[in-house]
């Protein structure tokens, strides 16, 4: 990716940003029930959604690695969850003081999307961990591929299942982004798209920065030193 | 703004008055921020340490210019397989 | 890997799957590693549970979460040693270079570990009524026997993944296990559910359908991905 439009997408998240940060505290209305604890959930939901969307993505690159076993897949698949793990992590942060402030507990078992995101993220945990103990590249690369299809697939699994097992049992904890009026509704909206563009950025950086210390690391050594 | 009529299918909170609300909010919204600026500061490091050794090979390789095409032509087995990678990474 | 000449004889997969198959119950049967341990674990597990629940019996959701954990937690066991033989002693490589499909090295792995599953649930169930649910189980076998079907494909599928990923990496038998408890969380969900009517009373066809669904899934990806894992 060039210079240039890493720079677009740097200052276009910026702007992102700033309308997305204007739009929660000076547009969206406070909501009636929760009051203004409920501005959390533009933060934590689009965090939330991102994040599982980055892990499903870095499986659909990882199946592209696999099948024509180009390195550069295997890179972005790599970097794609390695951002997702950062941004669930966030998440389960927000989610855990939103838990905090509107049920008194840091940690709620009857919310289903923090206990399935607390199951995924523990999965993901393993995967630096898989990586960097197998010493081969190209097996290295071969094995996270399959492990990044493996846990792509079951993140659905999981939600479907947690949802399952609390439905029955207790209420929403923390309220649900459907039926939301109007200026919630475009606050919502620009929440994902300001949080999914941080997401794209953050990623780009990351790939422009291995790219070029692989291509450092080659050229030092066809000029023969480390 | 404007209290919204009660229509919304939200759980209420049981005991918690709003204004309590503040406090954690800002804790969220920082914390998430706190998390962007970590690793801004990070990929800042990183950059400045990548300029630092491509001028280094800068100079270095304007050195050894007339032995290049020699080092080039045999490179070993591993820059050939890295140099594959950065093709199709680049 | 060199093409094979048509006038070999290729070897079918349902042989290869059976030859497999038979080594490696041969081999538990002479060795008898895998799966005693396993049952042994459950049976100690049980006792475990026993004096850390303060408890003489157990039914519905709390025997059904007993069973269960026990079940998993064994079964990661036998999932730890799978692979380790053949990978320590080149029974991979060879399997590679035999002119068979390598799918059929997942079929024979699964049924192995489900061979040692079904070993383990009939030892761990038998135990588990014995020592902690005394007369729920009897109640509605039928049932129960569906669930622990159904529960040991999804833990196969996953299972031999796992196994396989494992088994290359430095710290194999740390690995293994932390990816399989994630992975199971849904599988644990099912089962515990759908178990949890059938040690009390009542129905619970839901849960079951979970489980169908975690096995279909996962055994697609499974053979769909496992070739893989044992290419060199």
């Amino acid at each position: 990716m060039s210079g240039r439009s890493l720079r677009t997408l740097s200052i276009a998240s910026v702007v992102a940003m700033a309308i997305y940060l204007g739009l929660v505290f000076f547009y969206a209305p406070i909501e009636a029930e929760e009051g203004f604890l409920q501005k959390i959930f533009y933060l934590h939901v689009p965090l939330a959604i991102v994040s599982l969307a980055g892990f499903v993505i870095g499986g659909l690159m990882a199946i592209a690695h696999l099948r024509t076993r180009e390195a550069r897949w295997d890179l972005r698949s790599y970097v794609t969850i390695h951002m997702s793990l950062i941004f669930g992590l966030g998440a389960l942060i927000t989610g855990s003081i939103w838990a905090r402030g509107s049920w008194g507990h840091w940690w709620v078992w009857s919310e289903p999307t923090l206990v399935s995101f607390l199951i995924v993220m523990l999965l993901y945990a393993t995967y630096q961990p898989l990586r960097f103990s197998i010493e081969d590249p190209d097996r290295q690369a071969r094995y996270a591929s399959v492990f990044a299809i493996v846990a792509g697939a079951f993140v659905p699994m999981s939600f479907l299942a947690v949802r399952l097992s609390t439905a029955y049992l207790h209420p929403r904890v923390l309220g649900s982004s459907s039926n939301l009026p109007g200026p919630m509704q475009l606050t919502f909206v620009v929440a994902m798209a300001a949080i999914g563009l941080l997401f794209a950025t953050m990623c780009s950086y990351e790939l422009a920065a291995k790219r070029t210390r692989i291509l450092v690391k080659s050229r030092s050594r066809i000029l023969g030193y480390r | 703004m404007s209290l919204l009529p009660a229509a919304i299918p939200v759980i209420p909170a049981t005991a918690v008055p709003p204004n309590t609300g503040d406090g954690y909010v800002a804790g969220a919204y920082i914390v998430f921020f706190l998390i962007v600026l970590v690793y801004v500061a990070i990929m800042a490091l990183r950059l400045t340490r990548l300029e630092r050794n491509v001028r280094e090979l800068r100079t270095r390789g304007e050195g050894l210019r007339p032995e290049e095409p020699r080092a080039q032509a045999q490179p070993t087995r591993e820059s050939a397989q890295e140099s594959e990678q950065e093709r199709t990474t680049a | 890997m060199s093409s094979v000449p048509e006038t070999l004889p290729t070897v079918g997969t349902r042989q290869a799957v059976g030859a497999l198959l038979r080594k490696d119950l041969l081999v538990e049967l002479r060795t008898l590693e895998a799966a005693p341990g396993m049952a042994l674990f459950a049976v100690s597990t049980f006792v475990v549970f026993h004096f850390a629940l303060n408890r003489n019996s157990l039914e519905g959701d709390l025997a059904a979460g007993v069973l269960w954990v026990t079940l998993l937690f064994a079964a990661i066991l036998g999932v730890n040693r799978l692979f380790v033989a053949d990978a320590e002693q080149g029974g991979i490589d060879g399997f590679l270079l035999a002119p068979v499909d390598r799918g059929a090295m997942l079929l024979a792995k699964a049924t192995t570990l489900l061979a040692y599953l079904v070993v383990l649930e009939l030892v761990a169930v038998p135990a588990f009524a014995l020592l902690l649910a005394g007369a729920a189980v009897g109640h509605e076998l039928g049932g129960l026997v569906a669930v622990l079907a159904l529960a040991d494909l999804g833990i196969a599928a996953i299972g031999v993944l796992v196994a396989a990923l494992a088994v290359r990496t430095r710290a194999r038998d740390l690995i293994g296990p932390l990816l399989a408890l994630p992975l199971l969380v849904p599988v644990a969900i099912g089962a515990a559910r759908a178990s949890a009517p059938l040690l009390a009373a009542g129905h619970g066809g839901r849960w079951l359908g979970l489980l169908a669904l975690y096995d279909l899934v996962f055994g697609l990806i499974a053979y769909a991905v496992f070739d893989f894992l044992l290419e060199d």
